[in-house]
């Protein structure tokens, strides 16, 4: 696998802590949706870094990717990629990365995606597949965050949720609730899988990212809902981790 | 030729000199699994070796448990790129488990509970360099880290130490198991650097 030159092309803050990169890539032999790339970066001196981090745009043939960083207080990469980091700055990167934790355009079954916090970032990635394939494969997101400021994609999501009322966004606040919400905060329950997610009877295929305390709670209530375990897919990041 | 990231300093550190080229140090342990973790009663639990056709050993955790063991103290490599250094481990040796096996099968596909599989040539589990793990840092293995017992293989990257291990079954072939069929290398040795296939 090679790696490729790519050029920043767009950069806009997702919110205080979190940056997408628009990158123009070199040869770019295109993605599915839920795949990764490496991103390295190398010092005047030779010293290179590499992290992995999911693409958050559906696949496209013009060459272009998107990723959404989130900076981590004692990273190494994240905050020069969401401080320093300018438009026409070049970087260089490999993939796509990934073959299992991906949404293909000819899946038709109902599709459960739960996120917690940036792992909402290769769950996007599949709502944005869905939408740019006019697929009807009937979606809902469960994005678990802290508080409302920490939501990514805030307007296009809304947008997303009330043109086409098969892709249902249900929010879970963990810490702080906007003013209007109907449930205390807490992380994801049993009752919220009850009315915030498919039926397993529909048969839905469940993608679950974020850190590992969330995926190992999400994916033990869907079970306990009756989900098969052959039917979940997870993808986990621990504390250190700068994947997504 | 590289590209240089204006401004980019990066950070050095004095344990990288044994860290595999691309690592980076670690000081927790992240978890990463493709599905919902299993969890397995002792009572259920049990660890085959077959040929294919016919199974040549079974424990049960039992008699597993009556094998000797050993501690193992070694570093991970993870293909995700953190590492972590100095973990110990308490488990059987395959070394024991394949003690009595007399086979010339050169490979074998390791088997999980929750159906991940992952392949290895017989002589990289053999002579001291491959366990079936059951305690980490002095406790029962967590079962998000593979309890009650995993395979640890700690000189490839860490998708081959398989989780929640039931079995392994010798093989004329090295056939790619479950990420070795996602994209990832059939071998996997991190100071060769072998993260992903090449096509």
């Amino acid at each position: 696998m090679t790696w490729r030159g790519a050029t920043v092309v767009g950069l806009h803050d997702e919110t205080a802590t979190a940056r997408t990169l628009a990158l123009a890539v070199h040869d770019w032999p295109g993605h599915v949706a839920g795949q990764h790339v490496d991103v390295r970066l190398t010092a005047p001196d030779g010293y290179s870094a590499v992290r992995s981090y999911s693409i958050a745009s559906a696949p496209s043939s013009d060459g272009r990717i998107e990723i959404t960083v989130e900076r981590l207080a004692n990273g190494e990469v994240s905050p020069y990629l969401t401080k320093e980091l300018m438009v026409g700055d070049d970087l260089e990167l490999r993939g796509p990365i990934g073959g299992w934790f991906v949404w293909r355009r000819d899946q038709t079954e109902p599709i459960q995606l739960m996120a917690g916090g940036s792992g909402i970032v290769p769950l996007m990635a599949m709502i944005r597949s869905r939408a740019s394939a006019g697929s009807s494969a009937p979606f809902r997101l469960l994005y678990s965050v802290r508080e409302p400021g920490a939501v990514f994609y805030r307007d296009e999501l809304r947008a997303l949720s009330d043109q086409n009322h098969s892709a249902i966004v249900t929010y879970a606040y963990t810490r702080v609730t906007p003013k209007d919400s109907p449930r205390p905060p807490g992380r994801i329950d049993a009752e919220l899988i009850a009315t915030g997610t498919w039926s397993p009877n529909l048969g839905p295929t469940s993608y679950v990212c974020g850190p590992t305390s969330f995926v190992e709670n999400a994916t033990d209530l869907l079970i306990a809902a009756g989900h098969g375990r052959e039917n979940i897919r997870t993808e986990r990041f621990g504390a250190t981790g700068e994947r997504k | 030729m590289a590209i240089i990231s204006r401004g980019f300093a990066g950070r050095r550190s004095t344990a990288d000199a044994k860290l595999p080229p691309g690592q980076y140090l670690t000081t927790d342990f992240p978890v990463l699994s493709a599905g919902p973790t299993p969890h397995i009663s002792l009572d259920r639990w049990e660890f085959t070796i077959d040929d294919g056709s016919k199974v040549l050993k079974r424990w049960d955790w039992k008699s597993f448990r009556e094998l000797p063991t050993e501690s193992i103290t070694v570093d991970l490599h993870c293909v995700t790129r953190w590492s972590k250094l100095g973990t110990s481990w308490e488990g059987v040796s395959l070394d024991a488990l394949l003690s009595d096996v007399k086979t010339d099968l050169p490979y074998a596909m390791f088997r999980s509970y929750g159906d991940y599989t992952t392949n290895l040539p017989l002589k990289d589990v053999m002579n001291k360099q491959a366990w079936i793990a059951f305690k980490y840092d002095g406790a029962d293995l967590e079962s998000e880290h593979g309890g009650p017992a995993r395979l640890l293989v700690p000189h490839l990257y860490l998708w081959k130490s398989a989780k929640w291990v039931k079995g392994m079954t010798l093989t004329p072939h090295d056939k790619p198991g479950f990420w070795e069929n996602l994209g990832y290398h059939i071998y996997g040795d991190p100071w060769q650097e072998q993260r992903y296939s090449e096509e």
